[in-house]
């Protein structure tokens, strides 16, 4: 296992490269021109100084290089100091990735954005988990019943809908018409009393209800299928035949064994759920990675882009490695080597 | 033994008919069926009656509600919503099934591919988990930021993002037809009829297009009736971040984002694209769901 789990993560690394070669040799396939929207009074020596000052001049290799060891070497120990609170080594001197729009550092601009993102992606996963199993196991225990119909149809329709119009739509119902929840979430809102926890919560109802039902309608038709193939098994049966009851059988027995391959697809969702909420974001005009992405993309912040993208590519590798790792934990009869 | 031949039917039985029948019991399958026949209908000939020019600005008729004239209401210039609807929806059906295409291309060619040829077999697999760990929607905003203003000088601006959407969508959702056709081929290889047509001497294209590819046929349709229902949400998912088709030839994710700042005023400029792309969505899953039972032999000999 333990060298299995070895094996997988010195895979990854190669993965990883190649995914960031690919993100920033294709945005530096980019004919945009960081000069661009600077005063034409500027005469094109300065131009030229500016381009320079932003890394362009150089070679393509050196330039990806430095990105690289920016990003993989330089930050990582930026997030050590700050969290421990020690120097290590000429941390002032630091070449850092900065976006070309603020001119701040990206990590710093993403650091800034992520609890917001963090908050709702996490609450909405946590609600589809909490939809999911419950229904998923029951629609199982009793198919083909009249639950199980109706919860096959609204699954179906629940990932067919894209989240963008459900969005749209609980703003048109809930907000426009009922003027009950605030179509706009507040990101500076701080919750200090039991009033702002309210107004926190009322904001956070629809974005975390619209990601999470999507989530909720894979993960239950995934949770039924994978009760419906344990049911039948010989196990089942002696456990009935012990004179066990049902909620045992059900909840002890059979949960324990479906929720397997359920708990691998939960961590394989994780990233693809991050992305999603670029959309959600836009919806409720959340401030969070989503929108920065978004905004760079729009105001051609190479940086900012790059450094965004390559995050989410580091997210699905690590997420698939985890899946893959969690699987071969929880279910002793795999045996990877 | 003998006179249990004739009792078999009169009628013979092909795949293709076992298939049908079984699809036609998926009661789920023929109402999606039906419901993306109608849609179809109805955006390829819906303008023959409903005559009314998508881009014909009318001011004096702006914002208005559902009536006789405009069966869905008019946006803020005054423009029939149901006659840019039906025109939206051909661009996005055009879409979803090129896309469609392409990545079924892609996919089908690397999984025979990677299938068949034992050497390739590792390369290819490889590539496919990379761009599996490829984080696909900011790739492909990314991809539109780049090449849109350039494919648009060079092929106009309807046909270079037509090209580059459906591109830019083939290119990132190969994968799972790739792999699902590769243990398909992996499977059938190691028959006895295979083995057969190698010792006669067949040359592998023959074999691959003979012999491999029709028995891998059912997964690839389905997951080329599933592949129009993704490109087709995809395209609007961009079009909704404004990265998708311009406002002149709108598809119908981007009506409803064109609809979205209107939507304390006309909330059926969001609602009908939404619903032509739910519904649309929603059949076509129906139908790969049915042929799905269809064309798997352990459901259908039940």
């Amino acid at each position: 296992m333990l060298r299995y789990a070895a094996r997988r993560l010195l895979f990854s690394i190669p993965t990883l490269l190649v995914i960031s070669f690919i993100v920033f040799a294709l945005l530096d396939l980019a004919p945009n021109d960081p000069t661009a929207q600077l005063p034409l009074t500027i005469p094109p020596e300065t131009r030229q100084t500016i381009r320079e000052s932003l890394g362009l001049g150089q070679p393509f290799h050196v330039r990806y290089f430095r990105w690289l060891t920016q990003f993989m070497a330089h930050e990582p120990l930026n997030l050590a100091e700050r969290m421990w609170g020690v120097e290590i080594g000429n941390s002032a001197g630091r070449l850092r990735v900065r976006s070309w729009s603020t001119r701040a550092p990206v990590v710093d601009l993403i650091a800034a954005r992520l609890p917001q993102t963090l908050t709702v992606v996490g609450v909405s996963y946590l609600v589809a988990v909490l939809i999911a199993v419950p229904v998923g196991v029951f629609s199982a225990y009793r198919q083909y019943s009249v639950f199980d119909h109706i919860g096959t149809f609204v699954t179906t329709v629940g990932f067919s809908v894209p989240t963008f119009f459900t969005g749209t739509v609980l703003i048109v119902v809930f907000s426009v018409t009922l003027g009950w929840l605030p179509s706009i979430y507040d990101t500076t809102h701080r919750v200090t009393d039991f009033g702002s926890f309210v107004y926190q919560v009322r904001q956070m109802v629809m974005p975390v209800m619209v990601l999470g039902l999507f989530n909720a309608a894979q993960l239950s038709r995934f949770t039924r299928s994978a009760v419906l193939d344990n049911l039948n098994q010989e196990y089942v049966r002696t456990a009935r035949a012990k004179g066990l009851t049902e909620p045992v059988v059900i909840l002890v027995h059979v949960l324990r064994n479906s929720l397997i391959p359920v708990v691998t697809v939960i961590a394989l969702g994780l990233p693809s759920t991050f992305a999603g909420a670029i959309i959600t974001e836009q919806i409720f005009r959340i401030n969070g990675v989503g929108q920065l992405l978004i905004g760079a993309i729009e105001s051609a912040d190479i940086p900012t882009v790059q450094t965004v993208t390559f995050i989410f590519a580091v997210l699905i590798v690590v997420f698939n490695l985890l899946a893959d790792l969690l699987y071969g934990v929880l279910d002793p009869r795999i045996r990877y080597d | 033994m003998t006179d249990a031949v004739p009792s078999l039917g009169a009628r013979h039985r092909s795949l293709a008919r076992d298939v049908w029948q079984q699809f036609w019991r998926h009661k789920g399958a023929l109402v999606g069926a039906a419901v993306f026949t109608l849609i179809a209908t109805a955006v390829l000939f819906g303008s023959v009656i409903h005559g009314v020019d998508p881009q014909y600005l009318d001011y004096k008729a702006k914002n208005q509600g559902m009536s006789l004239a405009h069966p869905m209401g008019t946006d803020n210039l005054g423009r029939d919503l149901f006659a840019r609807v039906l025109a939206g929806g051909r661009l996005s059906l055009a879409v979803g099934i090129a896309a469609m295409v392409l990545s079924l291309t892609l996919g089908t060619c690397v999984g025979v591919l990677a299938g068949f040829f034992q050497r390739l077999d590792g390369p290819l697999m490889r590539l496919t988990d990379l761009f599996l760990a490829l984080p696909v929607l900011p790739l492909l905003l990314v991809s539109i930021m780049l090449f849109r203003d350039p494919l648009r000088s060079v092929l106009g601006p309807e046909v270079g993002i037509f090209v580059l959407i459906v591109a830019v969508i083939g290119i990132t959702s190969w994968m799972q037809t790739a792999r699902i056709v590769r243990g398909e081929v992996l499977a059938v290889k190691q028959r006895e009829f295979v083995l057969a047509a190698r010792s006669v001497g067949t040359r592998p294209h023959r074999i691959i297009v003979r012999h491999l590819l029709p028995n891998a046929l059912s997964p690839i349709t389905v997951s080329a009736t599933l592949g129009i229902a993704q490109a087709i949400i995809t395209e609007s998912a961009l079009s909704f971040l404004g990265l998708g088709f311009p406002s002149d030839f709108p598809t119908w994710g981007r009506l409803l984002y064109d609809g979205v700042p209107f939507l304390g005023l006309t909330p059926a400029r969001v609602i009908w694209p939404g619903l032509a792309i739910s519904l649309t969505v929603l059949s076509i899953n129906y139908m790969g769901d049915g042929l799905r039972d269809a064309m798997d032999p352990r459901v259908r000999r039940r």
